[in-house]
């Protein structure tokens, strides 16, 4: 008689669930996955190293690249390492733009995580409704930095610049044809300031995951498909290194914004979502609650940034550009911008090691400076990381389609986990 | 016509016989074209976008923009494949969603081969179906194709069963295997006398066992675009066009049956004046069409079932009901009520 052998199936790099460039070597026993074996590296760029050959403003934009649906967020923990080292105090309005734009940060990636898990699971509908309003918060990064995707608007000592006083208005296109009317539709909720539009999206905001939850949370198959898919116990999540909804999900309230406060985050009303069973059912309700907390979070944000106006960026000129006029007549000012952005800012010597709550989890940045313009060692702790290193655990036993949900699930993105 | 008779002599049957062929099937590919259209517009609109509508106006000519790309591409075929078992697959997917339209009459005259046993032959012919996609997924000789060759297997297979069951109740309930007869026999007041009411539960378990019959969402995991990629992952160009043209085709094929078995057929909704003003043959385009939309709006709605999750939904849900439903309408027809059933 034959022997019988496990089918070993390769799961991606080329698949359309792999979320970028997974490669999963999968041993089957007809469905039934034995064995889940990650490989990663597709799309290592390198980054931790480039690090070390910039300077530590070139490296800003760096950042953006490596979780690329959570750009400020990876921002916001380099720059914040920096400060660290610097000994460096950001102005208070800076600190409530970083949370303020962390906390759309947090709901950008949860749109993209409920849409790419949804149509892993087959409903392919709450993709194109995750995009709609992925779109608003898109336009207030491209308002307050010029750019979509990859904002580079944190810096260490503040950010970039000021909230914008307009938003950007939609124009007619010559295809497809839009009336006046629909123009006119479009743009007004775009008349006011920046602070206006987002306050306008919170509000907006709660019906549009009312009607997440409405196709999905009470929807037979979908239940079907996530609970008790993927459960790990506390103990488990704890000892492989999983945190955010990952952690939460399986009863742990962990979170770093609540147990180590950094910014303003000690003076904002928020709630942590936890879960009971640890499946990528309760997983899912934690990111959906969290959606609706970081609204909360921003509408405290817009409120506290319409009563105070004030500086945004540090006005030590070792480390933040002065403003233009006060260079073009001061002979000081230009030799320290010239500096600045020649030989870049000195960090004294030392190591630090930064974490903030990112969408995904706990995101680091462990930095050791020799006091040179350079950081001496840059690394990179990816939540994303030590949750494909949980893949096999929490696989095994399910069946193919699971994997699927699984890897949604994870909310994985290759950027950040190859680094 | 009596000329051409004269003219072709003995030859005449089997020439009149091609010509309603065609005048059956080129509509058909045409309604193909269209569904595809269709769905790609209606999912389009279900999910804020507005689908194609570069392609000729209102994207009308998208369908045969994208007909032409697929004739024009390559047909790969790997090369540890079985040529002619993959050259044959989509061939023996396609020719049974054409065949069974040879006995389904579109209206009590309009009918290829009006037969006594027509359902029996469309259950008959439906089931072999399976065979092109069993055979596409094997001939790949490739691992993904092969899982879904095997998903699809085990799944039309048992879904065959709760569907012939709830057709069983429809026939008790005609007294007939003849689709012209079953629609006679729902003719009545109004949509009331169809049989979608008195066979309720026969009704949905037909509808949602045809869904996964036609592998489409929320039980396509023959497909299962974002798991296993499809049993036709390896075909290309037109090889792949023509499963695709079988899909659709069987979707217009199931939901005809059902518009003839469950809704009535050709008859109106109401039988008094401006509704028997219509012609017989647009009531039964309009079902077609409504329950066409039912499959295009679950698509846009459900995720996708697991496939053991399909398995245990067929044998443990839909088989039990249709049995315990047909005992209960056996049972009835032999009291004094029985006439609710007829």
């Amino acid at each position: 008689m034959p022997e019988i052998r496990n089918y070993t199936l390769n799961f991606g790099p080329q698949h359309p669930a792999a979320h970028g460039v997974l490669r999963m070597v999968l041993e089957l026993d007809g469905e039934v996955v034995m064995r889940a074996d990650p490989h990663i590296g597709l799309l290592h760029r390198a980054t931790e190293k480039l690090a070390e050959h910039k300077t530590f403003l070139q490296s800003v934009p760096y950042m953006d690249r490596l979780d690329y649906v959570s750009m400020m967020c990876n921002e916001h923990a380099y720059v914040m390492a920096i400060e660290k080292l610097l000994g460096l105090e950001v102005p208070i309005r800076a600190q409530y733009i970083r949370v303020m734009f962390d906390e759309i940060t947090r709901i950008l990636n949860h749109l993209l995580w409920i849409g790419a898990h949804a149509l892993d699971v087959g409903a392919m509908t709450m993709f194109l409704y995750a995009f709609r309003e992925r779109e608003d918060l898109m336009d207030c990064y491209e308002a307050v930095s010029g750019a979509r995707l990859h904002a580079a608007y944190y810096r260490p000592g503040g950010v970039y610049r000021d909230l914008p006083d307009s938003m950007p208005q939609y124009q007619a296109a010559r295809m497809p044809r839009h009336s006046e009317s629909d123009i006119k539709l479009m743009n007004s909720n775009r008349h006011g300031s920046m602070l206006d539009f987002i306050e306008d999206f919170t509000q907006r905001f709660p019906t549009y995951v009312d009607e997440y939850e409405t196709l999905l949370t009470d929807n037979r198959i979908w239940k079907q498909r996530t609970v008790d898919i993927g459960v790990i116990t506390p103990e488990r999540a704890l000892a492989k290194g999983l945190t955010g909804p990952m952690l939460r999900g399986s009863g742990l309230a962990w979170d770093i914004r609540k147990q180590q406060p950094y910014e303003v985050y000690d003076r904002m009303e928020f709630d942590i979502p936890v879960g009971t069973n640890g499946d990528c059912y309760d997983r899912y309700l934690v990111r959906m609650e969290e959606m609706r907390q970081s609204n909360r979070i921003m509408k405290q944000c817009v409120d506290w940034l319409r009563k105070n106006p004030g500086p945004v960026i540090t006005d030590n000129y070792k480390v933040a550009p002065p403003n233009r006029e006060a260079m073009k007549s001061n002979m000081e000012e230009l030799i320290h911008h010239f500096k600045l952005f020649s030989e870049g800012m000195h960090v004294p010597e030392g190591e630090a090691y930064c974490a903030i709550e990112h969408p995904k989890g706990e995101f680091g940045i462990y930095l050791v400076s020799d006091g040179a313009n350079k950081p001496y060692r840059l690394k990179i702790r990816a939540p994303g990381f030590a949750h494909m290193s949980a893949m096999d655990e929490m696989a095994r036993g399910h069946m193919i389609a699971d994997v699927v949900a699984l890897m949604g699930t994870m909310d994985i993105v290759f950027g950040e986990i190859d680094r | 016509m009596e000329f051409f008779q004269s003219l072709l002599g003995p030859f005449w049957p089997v020439v009149w016989t091609l010509v309603k062929i065609v005048a059956i099937v080129a509509p058909l590919l045409l309604g193909v074209a269209y569904v595809t259209y269709a769905e790609r517009k209606v999912i389009g609109y279900m999910q804020v976008r507005i689908g194609p509508n570069r392609v000729g106006p209102l994207g009308l000519l998208q369908p045969i923009a994208d007909g032409l790309k697929l004739m024009m591409k390559e047909i790969i075929i790997p090369s540890g494949a079985n040529k002619k078992l993959f050259l044959l697959a989509p061939v023996l997917c396609m020719a049974p969603a054409l065949i069974a339209w040879a006995v389904i009459p579109f209206t009590p005259e309009l009918v290829l081969a009006n037969i006594d046993a027509s359902l029996l032959f469309i259950m008959a012919i439906t089931s072999m179906g399976v065979y092109g996609v069993v055979l596409a997924g094997w001939a790949s000789n490739s691992k993904y194709p092969f899982l879904g060759a095997m998903r699809s297997a085990a799944q039309i297979v048992s879904y065959e069963i709760a569907m012939g069951f709830a057709l069983v109740g429809v026939l008790m309930a005609a007294q007939s295997l003849n689709l012209v007869e079953i629609v006679k026999a729902q003719q009545g007041a109004s949509f009331f006398s169809w049989y979608w009411l008195p066979l309720f539960p026969l009704f949905l378990v037909y509808m949602i066992s045809s869904v996964a019959e036609i592998n489409r969402a929320p039980f396509d995991v023959a497909e299962g675009e974002s798991e296993i990629v499809g049993f036709h992952a390896e075909y290309s160009g037109m090889a792949f066009a023509v499963f695709f043209l079988a899909e659709y085709a069987n979707m217009i094929l199931v939901a005809t049956l059902s518009s003839l078995l469950f809704l009535g057929g050709w008859l109106p909704l109401f039988d008094f004046a401006p509704f028997t003003w219509i012609p017989g043959f647009f009531w039964l385009i309009a079902k077609i069409c409504f329950v066409l939309f039912l499959f295009l709006w679950f698509r846009a709605t459900f995720p996708r079932y697991r496939y053991d999750q399909i398995m245990r939904l067929g044998w443990k849900v839909f088989i039990p009901v249709t049995l315990v439903w047909l005992l209960f309408i056996g049972g009835m027809m032999q009291t004094p009520l029985g006439y609710l059933f007829h």
